[in-house]
């Protein structure tokens, strides 16, 4: 194994560790901010992962994945955040 | 293995950590508001590292303008997330207080109310 193979499943621990705290916080969060905020950390980690996934194998296959997601990321967390109220909490 | 791969492997190395230390720093901070400044490490300096390494790998223009716009898109739309989530946070009581140094949408807030033609 090459030297960028293991320093891709090094990387691929850390990301699953943040992707697993996340999870735990989706599952946890007091509030629905809470939940909105850890899904977006673990739509962040998947794009991070899928780059480095691109930059270890050399191809740019997943680069358009990339691009629709930096720009529709911004949909569900502001919808829940526009609509939440004083009374849920 | 060159001095280019060592690079390449650095930055993937910083992207994991920066993504798992925001994994972690949103399962120990104790209000949405520290939170949110842990979430955001992954959503832009670790994206802009590993895109880099993406660029340094395939160095083509095509990649290049595709990354910019990439990353153009993401510094766009994530502080709107950021401010909408904390603003929302803020209103429905969700912010510890106490651990806030300086409130400065309160004291808007105050002032507005204070004022004899606020509207409630």
């Amino acid at each position: 194994m090459t030297l960028l193979g293991f320093i891709g499943l090094a990387a691929g621990v850390m990301f699953g560790i943040g992707a697993i705290a996340a999870v735990a916080r989706i599952i946890r969060g007091p509030s629905i901010l809470d939940r909105a905020l850890a899904t977006d950390v673990l739509l962040a980690i998947a794009m991070c992962a899928l780059a480095t996934e691109m930059a270890i194998n050399r191809h740019t296959d997943t680069l358009v994945v990339l691009l629709a997601l930096a720009i529709f990321a911004i949909v569900g967390s502001i919808a829940i955040a526009r609509f939440i109220g004083k009374q849920e909490s | 293995m060159t001095a280019a791969e060592l690079g390449i492997g650095a930055l993937i190395l910083l992207s994991g950590f920066l993504s798992m230390a925001a994994g972690i720093g949103i399962l120990r901070f104790p209000d949405v508001l520290t939170r949110l400044h842990a979430a955001t490490k992954p959503q832009v300096l670790g994206l802009a590292v590993v895109l880099l390494a993406i660029v340094l790998r395939v160095p083509t223009w095509g990649v290049l303008s595709t990354i910019v716009l990439i990353m153009t898109f993401q510094l766009l739309t994530q502080p709107m997330t950021a401010h909408m989530l904390g603003r929302a946070a803020y209103r429905s009581g969700d912010v510890r207080h106490d651990l806030l140094i300086a409130d400065d949408l309160g004291r808007d807030i105050e002032e507005h109310d204070r004022r004899p033609d606020a509207t409630p």
